[in-house]
């Protein structure tokens, strides 16, 4: 997709702009549990020093940046192609509903070598075939994907009640859940690592999957900007009647596109069934396909920006949360405006301060340039 | 037992050992993902833990968890502040309370609707399928079409228990009886969904039946409003929700989860907090049909003779009612 063509140096265009975005966010926020009378210093403080400052909260939040990671890459990867993909979700389901019957299958069987990187290719593979068939509707048949992912999203989640009901539940208990893998297939925990390193940390659901993550952002931005199908992918979403000209076959391109998108949502299957839960289990994409959205416009589509953002919300979960926790009048309801206001400014209203940054910068430049004609 | 003397002898009871309350007692609760105001089995908990504190004075910690995660999280919070007892509320609890409980051997956790079996931890389970039963007999005696339905919420276990000890019930009564069975979803948005019961509800009346069964949460609005406008009859579940459409509401299938989360911070502020599994039927008043003043003119003396009769008979071990989780299987 196209940047905007704004007149303003990078630093402000990237750097300033959503700083002043989550700000002006937060401002709101502030507003609002001044009215709900607390104090709203006192509310940031516990929401940074949540998320941030201590060694349990620090996991919470990496953990959420994990998944935030992934689900950001796939709705960025799908941008560039000029596709939008809003099934993260169903994708990131399905992803999990791989690894997962994959370790059922396999974890007395296969070396435990293995079945890391098997798990990633399995939780991938499924994300990425959950994403095919809408990428094939919208290639060939002319479907509008944001419609098409949407509904896929739906048909994920009855396919996953209709499979740990029905199929998956380990017999005679209530909780629609599938049998605990084996400890071998368990990802170590941050807190395990930690403890073979003889160093003694908080035990938070994060997990080596993070490592994963860092990789896939190294390599997503490698693809995208340094081989010819990202370039394929990228011709495509700027300009497809161009990228014809070009040589290029958007149908392919697309399918292309959305096959990685929905791969990367998977991984976040990787995340939580091999990563902290263990077991497949329902309900464990918790939104994190949806918030992948805001995370990617908010990163500018770009790997540093969305790790940048993933970070930003993983603070916000977490933070929210514990600020949930410890304030009894601030609801999860409200935490959950605080995220959606961070959403809104920094993803709608984007934008919305670029004029008067613009202006602010032409008139400063402007008087910096005087003076200086001035003093020669 | 009408569910009003029921609850009045209960309070009663309790509020002669308020002056044996110990001034130590910190409990707290850990919602589920459907939020204390749910209407339903949440709520239930969250009136349980008002009263207490309106009675004793004594504060409680709450938090509602947002997702799957949360849960383990929210517990062991709980327990690093030294909170005991801790009430867990819901099935999907019950991993995290073991996790938990197994770090905190010296602090009280109770799950509610849940399975864990460890020294401080008391496990609050529900035979939802013998009151489903009892108010499958009044929905198949109340039927002219001999139809009824049942709308539950998300397709899981505990929701096919409900509506398989309610068809059992109904063709106790009733043999010949069709009951028609719907899921709202497959999220836990079924929970919440009153236009989705209103739908079904519509869908259910189309096919003849005229007594209508909802367990699902929030989601029962929907339903028992649209089976007013239809003229039809619609069955409560988990509080006594009769007066909420008087002449409508034919019962309500009580689950008292308020009355064990009340149980649970009393007898852990008195000393006599008990672990173990407790598995309440209608023996134990745990579960119950609700007859009062909204729907006594619903009920006639030939109902409340033959579910009194069964009630009795369940108790007696004369009747007896197949648990759906015992084996997956409504057989």
């Amino acid at each position: 997709m196209s940047q905007n063509s704004s007149t303003l140096p990078r630093w402000i265009d990237i750097g300033l702009i959503p700083i002043l975005n989550v700000a002006m966010a937060l401002l709101v926020s502030g507003l609002i549990i001044l009215l709900i009378g607390e104090s709203p210093l006192e509310a940031v403080q516990i929401m940074i020093q949540g998320a941030l400052g201590y060694d349990e909260g620090i996991g919470y939040t990496l953990y959420y940046t994990t998944n935030f990671v992934f689900t950001g890459l796939a709705v960025a990867v799908a941008f560039h192609a000029g596709l939008f993909n809003i099934g993260g979700e169903g994708q990131a389901y399905i992803g999990g509903l791989g690894v997962g019957l994959f370790l059922l299958l396999a974890d007395d069987s296969l070396s435990p070598i293995l079945l890391l990187p098997v798990g990633i290719i399995a939780a991938g593979l499924f994300g990425a075939a959950w994403a095919a068939i809408p990428a094939y509707l919208q290639a060939y048949r002319g479907s509008h994907i944001v419609i098409t992912t949407i509904m896929f999203n739906f048909i994920a989640s009855a396919l996953m009640v209709y499979l740990m009901v029905n199929v998956l539940i380990k017999p005679g208990q209530m909780s629609p859940e599938s049998r605990v893998f084996l400890d071998t297939a368990h990802l170590p925990f941050a807190h395990e690592i930690f403890a073979w390193m003889g160093i003694k940390i908080a035990r938070s659901p994060l997990n080596i999957s993070i490592i994963w993550a860092a990789i896939c952002c190294i390599g997503l931005w490698l693809f995208v900007w340094r081989t010819r199908w990202g370039y394929a992918i990228r011709s495509v979403g700027f300009n497809e009647k161009a990228a014809v000209y070009a040589g290029i076959t958007p149908a392919k391109t697309i399918m292309l596109a959305m096959f990685i998108s929905g791969a990367l949502a998977g991984f976040v299957g990787v995340n939580e069934i091999m990563g902290v839960h263990h077991k497949l289990l329902l309900n464990y994409t918790a939104g994190y396909g949806f918030t992948g959205i805001a995370v990617s416009l908010m990163g500018r589509n770009h790997p540093f920006g969305i790790i940048l953002a993933s970070l930003l919300f993983g603070v916000l979960y977490q933070g929210g949360a514990e600020l949930a926790f410890e304030v009894p009048t601030i609801t999860r309801e409200l935490v959950v405006v605080i995220q959606g206001l961070v959403i809104l400014f920094s993803g709608a209203l984007a934008y919305m301060s670029t004029p008067w940054i613009e202006w602010a910068y032409g008139a400063l430049s402007r008087r910096q340039s005087s003076a200086g004609q001035g003093e020669g | 037992m009408s569910f009003l003397k029921q609850t009045m002898i209960v309070g009663a009871a309790l509020m002669l050992s308020v002056s044996a309350q110990a001034a130590d007692d910190k409990p707290a609760v850990v919602f589920d993902m459907g939020g204390k105001f749910d209407k339903s089995f949440n709520q239930g908990v969250f009136e349980g833990a008002e009263r207490f504190k309106k009675e004793t004075g004594v504060a409680y910690r709450e938090f509602e968890v947002t997702n799957e995660t949360q849960r383990e999280q929210a517990i062991r919070k709980m327990a690093q502040r030294g909170r005991s007892p801790i009430v867990g509320v819901g099935f999907a609890q019950a991993s995290a309370i073991e996790a938990v409980a197994k770090e905190f051997p010296d602090l009280k956790f109770t799950i509610i609707d849940g399975f864990v079996e460890l020294p401080n931890v008391q496990a609050v389970l529900f035979k939802e399928e013998e009151g489903s039963f009892l108010v499958g007999i009044l929905a198949a005696m109340a039927s002219k079409t001999g139809k009824v339905g049942y709308i539950g919420g998300m397709d899981i276990p505990l929701i096919r228990a409900f509506g398989c000890g309610y068809e059992q019930g109904a063709k106790y009564a009733n043999p010949s009886v069709e009951v028609i069975q719907n899921m709202t979803g497959t999220t836990p948005a079924a929970w919440n969904d009153p236009g989705r019961g209103s739908e079904l509800t519509k869908g259910q009346v189309d096919r003849g039946a005229d007594v209508i069964y909802a367990a699902a949460g929030g989601t029962g609005v929907g339903v028992y409003q649209a089976a007013k406008d239809a003229g039809k009859l619609a069955i409560g579940v988990d509080s006594n929700q009769n007066h909420l459409h008087p002449g409508t509401m034919l019962t309500s299938m009580v689950k008292r989860v308020d009355v064990a989360a009340y149980n649970s911070f009393k007898t852990g502020g008195d000393g006599t907090w008990k672990s173990g599994v407790q598995s309440l039927g209608l023996k134990e008043g745990g579960v119950d049909w609700a007859l009062d003043d909204n729907n006594r003119s619903l009920i006639t003396a030939a109902m409340e003779k033959r579910v009194s009769q069964a009630k009795a008979d369940i108790i007696a071990g004369k009747i007896k009612v197949h648990d759906y989780r015992s084996n997956n299987s409504c057989k």
